[in-house]
């Protein structure tokens, strides 16, 4: 059984991959001829020149066995060189990678720092004070685009307080800002969640026996509540995992973060294709092993799921 | 997430509306905005467009002719701030507009005849559940460029499946129940089936999801704006505002807060309003 549920999950895993990498090896391709940037400054261009630039870069081959190609390559590491001086894309995307993955690790670690014990506390006071207080801070947190409150902290910590570096990469101070906007984002969507998974979970029965025998408060919410709540929790964040990267990838251009977003919106101005699919396909790889990995913890935590 | 045991406390907040704290201050911020929106050609007839070179980047507050101060080309604040909020909700409106229609449509189908076309479905949410959204919108963006239509354009085309998602899973559990039973065994045809039984029991849902969507499509705009993907940067609009202004926050920190603050009021007065929907109308906690 369990066998059955993990194939037919790797399987949906894989087929959402190759549309994906299909749509947007077709798509960009649309977005523009990589030839004439690639011939601009060069003086007087002909066609034939062109078409030599095109033929040296294989873009005069069908679309399909570019995409063949595509995929061969990516399964042993090779997403080909960059139209850009050459580099391999694999170590552009390796230098990228690790800063995106740790822009994504800090901001997720803080948010559940702040919004497990607030989602918590709301659920434990619903309806009364600093229930009403919490839930609409935390709708406030969701009312304003990331940039703008990426822009606000500069303000205020760069240029108002000159404390930390504005953008770019100076050292693990320059990690901070990008890490609070993407935690405050997130907080805001996740006390919500933690709220509601709370007030399920408290309503159980078990919840009731824990607290009639005796047991420490503190015990019965963060021992056998928490862990409860635990499961859709997870499965919600999974769920949520793309609009993270997605937030991040914004995040990392208004701060010029190094990240695999920043390759990205530099990969689209240098119509850039083999740069720009890999960057996409690492994400949604990225993104779609989270969810497999979700769906797996759930399977395993939860018998009844791993049937359907 | 399915709400398993409804106590007391979660049971559905009846009745006056306006005895609701989230629908008093959601209806009054969205009210305000909309209205101070759509009102502004009469109040700024010159559309935020006139300079006035002797006030350029005047601070907020000092000045009663530029209430939230001028830009660096002494245009006003709060004019160009009010006009640039007609892009934000003609976009936030026409797309939720048009994914909800098609959405629904597609979901409604989709629910009640169940077979391919539903594989079919659940196969475009997984697809859309990976998608990193804002990459693909930069890709989709510039291959047909920018622009109003374009961008309204693909927002009905990425967010289609949300709405068809939440309709074909309350369609699921509706087309099972007694009244719909009874009604197929009076030989209602289908059409007026999905019109008259089914949609009736799915559309409070839809609603919800149609206010948070607007909300959030107007956030999605300004994003895509700001970072030079949408609308036209000469045309006033709060995400090209916010591109501006960020130049030079240094000396003019109002040029970038203001269009930030508007985006937040409108967001959040409709945020709260479909909060305030929720409880009214999804109970069960289908579109949570």
């Amino acid at each position: 059984m369990v066998s059955g549920f993990v194939l037919k999950r790797v399987l949906q895993a894989v087929f959402v991959l190759l549309v994906v990498t299909l749509f947007v090896s077709y798509a960009v391709r649309l977005t523009g001829d990589p030839a004439i940037m690639l011939a601009q400054g060069a003086g007087s261009v002909t066609e034939q020149d062109l078409e030599n630039i095109r033929k040296g870069l294989g873009l005069d081959r069908p679309f399909l066995v570019q995409y063949g190609d595509f995929v061969r390559g990516a399964l042993h590491g090779d997403f080909g060189r960059s139209f850009m001086g050459g580099t391999p894309v694999a170590r552009l995307i390796g230098d990228a990678l690790p800063a995106t993955l740790s822009l994504a690790g800090l901001s997720l670690l803080l948010s559940v720092l702040v919004s497990v014990p607030l989602g918590i506390q709301a659920a434990i006071k619903q309806g009364k004070g600093a229930d009403q207080f919490i839930r609409i801070v935390s709708l406030v947190g969701l009312s304003f685009p990331n940039f703008w409150l990426a822009i606000m902290l500069v303000l205020l910590l760069s240029i108002t307080f000159p404390l930390l570096p504005p953008s770019g990469w100076d050292g693990p101070a320059s990690l901070v800002m990008p890490a609070l906007t993407m935690a405050i984002i997130l907080s805001a969507t996740n006390v919500r969640l933690v709220r509601t998974a709370m007030l399920e979970t408290l309503s159980a029965q078990y919840i009731m026996v824990a607290r009639a025998k005796g047991l420490a408060e503190r015990v019965v919410l963060y021992k056998h509540a928490l862990r409860n709540c635990a499961i859709p929790l997870i499965t919600y964040i999974g769920l949520q995992f793309g609009n993270l990267i997605g937030g991040i990838v914004v995040v990392e251009k208004v701060f010029n973060w190094p990240g695999l977003g920043t390759l990205a919106f530099d990969a689209i101005s240098g119509r850039d294709y083999p740069v720009l699919q890999a960057t996409v396909t690492v994400l949604s790889l990225v993104i779609v092993l989270v969810n497999l990995l979700v769906d797996m913890a759930y399977g395993l935590v939860d018998p009844r799921i791993r049937s359907k | 997430m399915q709400t398993a045991i409804t106590t007391f406390d979660d049971a559905p907040r009846r009745g006056l509306p306006w005895r609701s704290l989230e629908f008093v201050v959601g209806g009054l911020l969205t009210g305000l905005m909309v209205l101070l929106v759509l009102f502004s050609p009469l109040l700024f007839p010159d559309r935020g467009a006139a300079m006035d070179l002797a006030a350029r980047l005047s601070a907020p507050f000092t000045n009663w002719s530029h209430i939230l101060g001028t830009d660096p080309l002494g245009r006003d604040v709060l004019a160009r701030v009010l006009v640039g909020g007609q892009i934000s909700l003609m976009v936030g409106v026409l797309s939720v507009a048009g994914a909800s229609v098609l959405g629904v449509a597609i979901g409604l189908v989709a629910g009640y005849y169940r077979g391919f076309w539903d594989m079919l479905l659940m196969r475009c949410v997984d697809v859309q559940l990976a998608l990193p959204f804002i990459l693909i919108a930069i890709t989709f963006i510039s291959i047909l460029g920018g622009g109003l239509g374009n961008i309204i354009l693909f927002m009905i085309l990425s967010q289609w499946v949300q709405f068809a998602r939440l309709v074909r899973g309350m369609v699921l559990s509706v087309r099972e129940r007694e009244y719909v039973q009874a009604a197929r065994a009076f030989g209602v045809r289908d059409l007026a089936m999905l019109r008259h039984h089914v949609l009736p029991n799915v559309i409070g849902p839809v609603i919800i999801l149609m206010t948070l969507n607007v909300a959030n499509n107007i956030l999605l705009e300004s994003s895509l704006t700001f970072l030079g993907l949408g609308v036209d940067p000469l045309i006033p609009s709060w995400g090209g505002m916010l591109a501006d202004g960020r130049t030079y926050m240094q000396t003019a920190w109002w040029v970038s807060v203001f269009p930030g603050v508007a985006i937040m009021l409108t967001v959040l007065g409709l945020n709260l309003l479909g909060d305030w929907l929720r409880d009214r109308l999804d109970p069960t906690g289908k579109t949570r």
